[in-house]
């Protein structure tokens, strides 16, 4: 059994890695991580966006974001695949990859859930921050950008990373639209062997379990260690215990 | 394929009963998978909660394997791969009683029961520890303190996260469709390719989602009020 998936880690290793690249489109796990990298970069200055738009006081700002983030919680993201997979080529009028169809898709949803995580974080931060700010001065977007983003994004870094571990295992997802990641490369390899289906599987969950777990870990690690500075038990030069607190020192 | 017209599919007396089939599995499904998780929870909850130690690192491992595997594959090495290892007896019946629900059930709930058994146990974790020596102090015994004292509070805390991870589950149960269960989204990938009417039949299906999405949501907020009616009246 453990020999079986030796040997089958040894003979498959480069297109569980790759995919069929130089002979064809990337895939495999460099695809996966692609994928969730880009769509977290993408999402998360989105989910700013979302977040200001929520808490702000014109409604025509905040409705229309409100309906979305409701809509993205209430609908399986394999549902917006699908919608995706009909409409941006559509929309777009071109023969989209079915890695883009599932970049699309995975901002979207993600930059809704962290549109939430940051609004909390903003709103953790309490209502004195912005009038502090306000009073020494700073405009709406100054003190935003100054004062109230940095705190609130610094104890936000678990959450992101967690958002982060979320969407690897969101891109799975991508299997039913046939972008070529590693659950696609797995369930290639599996059609080569035919009888070790298993074996083939396993290995597949073994592998997304060790970077989850590592990134989980890291995150579980960070988020104690920031709850711990903010609680000020942790030693450490005041210009490091916050950025906002560095920030202000520049100023 | 003219413009919009929903009655294309809820007129048509096949699609609606595949339709109305697709939304019974996906019921089947998340009825299933939520007890099963709701159980194993419990189970997962007490060996925690117990004075034996050695069973913690098994449900730290447990709770790890689900909460850092994607659901997806979760579900291809339950259908794809243990399935196929069972003895023929069993793999016989199974697939004569709807195998793909039956892994879709036991997939989708073993993976849940991770997520609400950690929901259970910080809740169970944020009730003080006076509580219990507060209830020990009237007279109760261990097991009694925690029927009577403990667990009320802890599930009442517990409660918030419990209701989004049900909605969670009720929206993973979609995944069925991978190992092919015919829920709904089965149903209505199915009525596309064959009505080609893709556009009305995606609405269909997510406006189907939505609302059953938002019921739960509403049970939950409900259930939340009855247990606290003081906290909801602040929140």
């Amino acid at each position: 059994m453990i020999q079986d998936m030796i040997a089958i880690v040894r003979d498959y290793w480069l297109l569980l890695l790759i995919g069929q690249y130089p002979n064809g489109p990337l895939g495999g796990l460099a695809n996966t991580l692609i994928l969730s990298a880009l769509s977290i970069a993408l999402a998360f200055p989105a989910s700013i966006l979302f977040a200001l738009a929520r808490l702000s006081k014109s409604p025509l700002l905040r409705w229309p974001v409100t309906a979305l983030v409701y809509f993205t919680r209430g609908v399986p993201l394999l549902m917006l695949i699908l919608w995706s997979y009909f409409l941006v080529p559509l929309l777009t009028g071109a023969d989209v990859p079915s890695f883009v169809t599932m970049l699309t898709t995975l901002v979207v949803y993600q930059s809704a859930f962290l549109s939430e995580v940051v609004r909390a974080g903003i709103v953790a931060l309490g209502p004195g921050q912005m009038d502090a700010a306000r009073a020494l001065g700073h405009g709406y977007i100054g003190a935003m950008r100054y004062i109230i983003l940095p705190q609130a994004l610094y104890n936000m870094i678990p959450s992101i990373l967690s958002t982060f571990v979320s969407t690897i295992k969101d891109t799975t997802l991508g299997y039913v639209i046939n972008v070529p990641d590693l659950t696609f490369a797995a369930s290639q390899v599996n059609n080569q062997l035919l009888t070790q289906p298993f074996q083939v599987f396993l290995i597949l969950a073994i592998v997304y379990f060790a970077i989850c777990w590592t990134l989980t870990y890291f995150a579980n690690r960070l988020e104690r260690r920031i709850t711990r500075r903010r609680a000020g038990l942790l030693n450490v030069p005041a210009a490091l215990v916050t950025p906002s607190k560095i920030v202000s020192e520049q100023l | 394929m003219s413009g919009f017209d929903l009655s294309a599919i809820l007129g048509n007396p096949e699609y609606a009963t595949m339709l109305l089939h697709g939304i019974e599995m996906t019921f089947i499904i998340y009825a299933g998978s939520w007890s099963l998780a709701m159980a194993l929870a419990i189970m997962l909850l007490a060996i925690r909660l117990s004075p034996f130690r050695f069973g913690d690192p098994l449900v730290a491992a447990y709770v790890s394997y689900h909460r850092n595997v994607p659901t997806l594959v979760q579900l291809m090495l339950w259908y794809f791969g243990i399935f196929t290892l069972m003895p023929n007896g069993v793999a016989t019946w199974l697939a004569s009683h709807n195998a793909e629900a039956i892994f879709a059930v036991i997939g989708l709930g073993l993976c849940q029961a991770a997520y609400f058994s950690e929901d259970l146990r910080s809740g169970v974790r944020s009730v003080g520890p006076g509580q219990m020596e507060a209830a020990r102090a009237l007279g109760h015994g261990y097991v009694s303190a925690m029927r009577f004292v403990i667990m009320p509070q802890g599930v009442r805390n517990a409660l918030p996260p419990l209701i989004n991870h049900s909605v969670s589950l009720f929206k993973n149960s979609s995944l069925a469709v991978v190992i092919g269960a015919s829920e709904l989204t089965h149903a209505v990938k199915e009525i596309e390719n064959l009505s080609f009417r893709t556009f009305e039949i995606y609405l269909i299906g997510t406006v189907l989602y939505l609302f059953f999405s938002l019921v739960i949501m509403s049970i939950g907020a409900y259930l939340s009020m009855r247990a606290d009616p003081a906290r909801s009246a602040r929140a």
